[in-house]
């Protein structure tokens, strides 16, 4: 037996193909932390069997990467991640089998093979859509257009660091309050539905440090209309992908990956 | 002093009960952690209400992330899950800020499963596995709108019921219940749920009393109503006695004789939450007989009943196919004693060599054997740490507590263990056991240096590092230490306080020992209600009233307020504190719990505590003549132990990766 411990000679097979998967936080199980979805994505991967390649050293880990996750309690129908395996697998088939694995509510949407670009460097802005009583429409209406004309809007977030202060108004590149017909209009997979009546507030997002959560979009609101604008009753992300500024649309970030694939 | 008013159904009105979560649900974004409260956990089962007859709320009395890989709920989840017509869900003990939104919206205490309210199920079964755990019980029956005292229960409160080892003494907590039992619990939960089935169908005659009567006449269900305490004007007890016939003097605990038959948890709970045990644990066998005399787990839960190396082998590979999990515990109290260990050892790391399968065997004695098993199962992963409890620190501490191992021992274990590339051992020790002085205690700083020494010289390196970790003894009901006086907390405080002076002065080897250990006084109150009679009760019930939640937590727990506490509440009593903690019991005292039978001989369990102050050691009763600690012949059980000669097969469909 050696004396000075040295990493086990595991056989460490290397990446052959790296996956990139759009996944949901849905009902419940959006009040799942991003650590606690790590810890489940691992698991579902054991279960289906997966080939997934894991780093190399005393303590391996499972090679997944994650970009712009979502707060908790906020669901989202746009989360990112990316899978290295060591041996290659049909995309769908890793859709379908992940899923599977997967609890009802988190949900594996859409599994491409990834082309050379980053990731994360895709993922420039959200579209967020925050469900609220519509009592209260016309305040948050009323509310948006100031946040709107405001140049600078700061607001404090409670972090583990304690108190932090800075500005979304930045961020913000787009905020309308309509009627939930008008939102959902066209959308096939309607997953939720609105047990009272409520109007959707729609705003886009663009990603700088920290990231403009929903909350901090409502404290905003609160801190420039000086209302006491209602609790939300869900927040939704969209849309997470390339800001567009010319159209002012946020863009697919696996569009480069399946056309790699196409013309590959 | 219930804090709802509660319009539920009857017992035996088998009504529709309605899930809380739509009321819960807005409400999750305002407290921390909100998985905690949300269920849905892989392997969790959510039954139709109405069709089934017999409803069980288990409850863990701590945090969710410590409660859910409890491994006794979640086998007596599955075990009554198993049978169509019973329906078990689980509750924890809610956080104080989810406690808080909990009272303002008026929401009851539910379970995590169909977020149901505690209230309406038949019955709460209770599972403590420690007694700091009494405060959060009356949280959870306040929030339930269930009255706190048992007395003041209708047939439309849930019958609550605790077990776990805690309910062996159940005494300062008899008031707030309806029943405890003792022991395994796999076959008795059933046959309460047959009696409740009886009755129910029955139509529930007699109402609460009689169905509390049926279980009491059992012999293995304890009713602390039907039983009368007596004191003498000094304080002690003068006597318990049952208070109506057809109730036994005595009631029994519950042993599970085969567990081959009962490989549960087949189906292990597989959080979304993160939780203090992330791996998927099978236990390989029940009970010990090495005959620590400090160690509670050791005398009530003989004799030693072992899994088979088969067994073992199909739960690790079904419970990892289940949850995902990529570590499996291999638990027991010593699990180095199994009787082929080696070949379950051996047999799992060739199974899942390659895979990124990891064992551990999280409980070790001191001896090279053991190194040979953790090279075994850590021939896949990392070698960081070893951890072995020589518990006292100098040779004549370990024979008072019978831990017989030798300081040749430790150091030749130590030196194999470093030898083999480990690179971190951690010695596991208690102060303030009995007879103990300070030099036993600064035994621990020669050892650990001794340690040191011979790692630097097996390994070459200078890197060697040892930590020392000190927990408080507490003395236990049905030990040989029920009758020893507890240490005061000033004396163990004083004596960690000079251990740490003497490694911190150490210039050769202090750098590398590490200490850790907390604070005398929560042992104190432990002790208090470790060995506490019924008039406990009303300290319980006064620290919760007075804010005392999460006991276990130090930065919940408040020694002044347990302390001010028992001075009010026992201030009429010829009792206090002290009386029950640091003082000494002789033999012919009735103690609080000698009408709950562990199957121990009491008389044995005195010659053994007068032989531990005769630093007189016994052996263990596996490898060595009986020596009559009474369980065997009273419970009509055997010590159930291999070899087999059987041996783990490889399998195919191991995933490798």
């Amino acid at each position: 037996m050696s004396r000075t411990p040295t990493p086990p000679d595991r056989h460490t097979p290397p990446t052959v193909q790296r996956l990139r998967l759009r996944y949901s936080k849905r009902g419940r199980l959006r009040f799942t932390s991003h650590r606690d979805f790590q810890r489940a994505l691992e698991r579902a991967i054991r279960r289906a069997g997966l080939p997934i390649a894991y780093s190399a050293g005393f303590s391996p880990h499972p090679k997944i990467s994650y970009a712009g996750a979502a707060p908790t309690g906020a669901a989202s129908e746009a989360e990112y991640a990316e899978l290295g395996l060591s041996a290659r697998r049909e995309p769908e088939a890793v859709r379908v089998e992940l899923d599977a694995a997967l609890p009802d509510g988190l949900d594996i949407l859409e599994v491409v093979e990834a082309s050379g670009s980053s990731l994360a460097d895709q993922l420039e802005a959200s579209t967020w859509e925050i469900v609220v009583p519509a009592t209260a429409q016309a305040e948050f209406a009323a509310a948006a257009s100031t946040l709107l004309s405001t140049g600078s809007v700061e607001v404090e977030r409670l972090t583990k660091n304690g108190r932090r202060v800075f500005d979304i108004r930045g961020s913000v590149v787009r905020l309308e309050v309509h009627d939930p017909d008008v939102v959902t209009a066209g959308r096939t997979n309607a997953s939720e539905g609105f047990s009272e009546p409520c109007a959707i507030l729609q705003v886009v997002v663009r990603h700088g440090t920290p990231a403009v959560r929903p909350d901090d979009v409502l404290a905003g609101l609160r801190l420039v209309s000086g209302l006491e604008l209602p609790r939300p009753l869900r927040a939704t992300r969209r849309e997470q992908g390339p800001w567009d500024a010319e159209c002012g649309t946020v863009g697919d970030p696996l569009a480069p990956d399946r056309d790699a694939a196409v013309t590959g | 002093m219930p804090f709802f008013t509660r319009t539920r159904p009857k017992v035996y009105d088998d009504m529709a009960v309605e899930s809380l979560f739509p009321r819960l649900e807005p409400l999750l974004p305002l407290v921390q952690k909100p998985i905690q409260y949300v269920g849905g956990e892989l392997n969790s089962t959510v039954k139709d209400w109405d069709a089934t007859r017999v409803r069980w709320a288990l409850m863990y009395p701590d945090a969710y992330e410590v409660g859910l890989p409890n491994q006794g709920v979640q086998i007596l989840y599955e075990v009554l899950n198993e049978r169509d017509w019973i329906l078990a869900e689980r509750t924890y003990a809610v956080w104080p800020d989810m406690e808080k939104v909990l009272r303002e919206h008026e929401i009851p205490q539910f379970t995590v499963d169909g977020h149901r309210p505690v209230g309406a199920f038949d019955v709460l079964g209770v599972s403590f596995a420690t007694e700091l755990g009494y405060t959060n019980l009356l949280t959870a029956l306040d929030l339930a709108g269930i009255p706190l005292e048992a007395r003041d229960r209708t047939d439309e409160h849930p019958i609550v019921l605790a077990g776990g080892h805690s309910a062996f003494n159940p005494e300062p907590i008899a008031d707030f219940l309806d029943a405890a039992v003792l022991g395994d619990g796999e076959e008795i939960v059933l046959a309460i749920s047959e009696v409740i089935r009886e009755w129910k169908d029955e139509g529930c005659p007699g109402g609460r009393d009689e169905l509390l009567m049926r279980l009491a006449a059992s012999g293995g269900v304890y009713v602390p109503r039907f039983y009368d305490v007596e004191y003498l004007p000094d304080g002690r007890i003068k006597r318990v006695a049952p208070n109506r016939s057809g109730v036994p003097w005595r009631v029994v605990k519950h042993t599970l004789m085969d567990l081959d038959q009962w490989p549960y948890p087949k189906k292990p709970l597989v959080p979304l939450a993160e939780t203090v045990h992330e791996r998927f644990s099978v236990e390989i066998f029940r009970g010990c007989t090495r005959g620590c005399r400090f160690c509670q787990a050791g005398m009530i839960t003989r004799p030693v009943r072992e899994r088979s190396i088969t067994t073992i082998g199909d739960m690790v590979r079904s419970g990892i196919d289940a949850s995902g999990f990529e570590e499996v515990g291999l638990l027991s109290l010593s699990s180095a004693d199994h009787s082929e260990i080696g070949e379950v050892a051996k047999g799992l790391a060739d199974r899942y060599d390659g895979s990124n399968v990891s064992l551990s065997l999280p409980s070790t004695r001191v001896d090279a054997f053991n190194i040979t098993l953790a090279n075994e199962l850590s021939r896949n992963g990392r070698r960081s740490g070893l951890t072995f409890a020589p518990e006292g620190g100098s040779e004549r501490m370990r024979k008072v507590i019978n831990k017989m191992v030798t300081e040749e021992d430790l150091i030749r274990t130590v030196a194999t263990a470093y030898a083999n590339g480990w690179r971190q051992v951690k010695l596991y020790f208690m102060c303030g056991l009995p007879t103990e002085t300070d030099e036993d205690v600064l035994a621990i700083a020669d050892l650990a240096r001794k340690v040191i020494a011979t790692g630097r010289e097996v390994s070459g390196r200078r890197d060697i590092r040892c930590t020392v970790s000190i927990g408080g003894f507490v003395p236990k009901p049905h030990t040989p230490f029920q009758w020893a006086g507890q240490a005061a907390w000033e004396t163990v405080d004083e004596r960690l306080a000079k251990l740490r002076k003497a490694i911190r002065a150490d210039r050769e080897y202090g750098r590398a020992i590490g200490l850790r250990y907390h604070d005398g006084q929560p042992s104190v109150i432990e002790g208090l209600l470790s060995r506490g009679d019924r008039r406990v009760g009303r300290v319980i019930r006064a620290v919760w009233a007075a804010g005392g939640r999460f006991d276990g937590w130090s930065e919940h727990f408040s020694y002044d307020r347990w302390v001010k506490a028992a001075g009010e509440a026992l201030a009429e009593e010829p009792v206090d504190l002290d009386w029950y903690t640091i003082r000494d019991r002789d033999a012919a005292e009735v103690l609080p719990w000698d009408h709950l039978d562990a199957g121990l001989d009491r008389e044995w369990l005195w010659e053994d505590w007068q032989d531990a102050l005769d630093e007189v050691e016994v052996e263990d009763c596996r490898w060595t003549p009986c020596y009559d600690c009474g369980v065997c012949p009273q419970m009509g059980t055997e010590i159930q132990i291999g070899p087999t000669g059987q041996k783990l097969l490889p399998i195919a469909a191991v995933s490798h990766s």
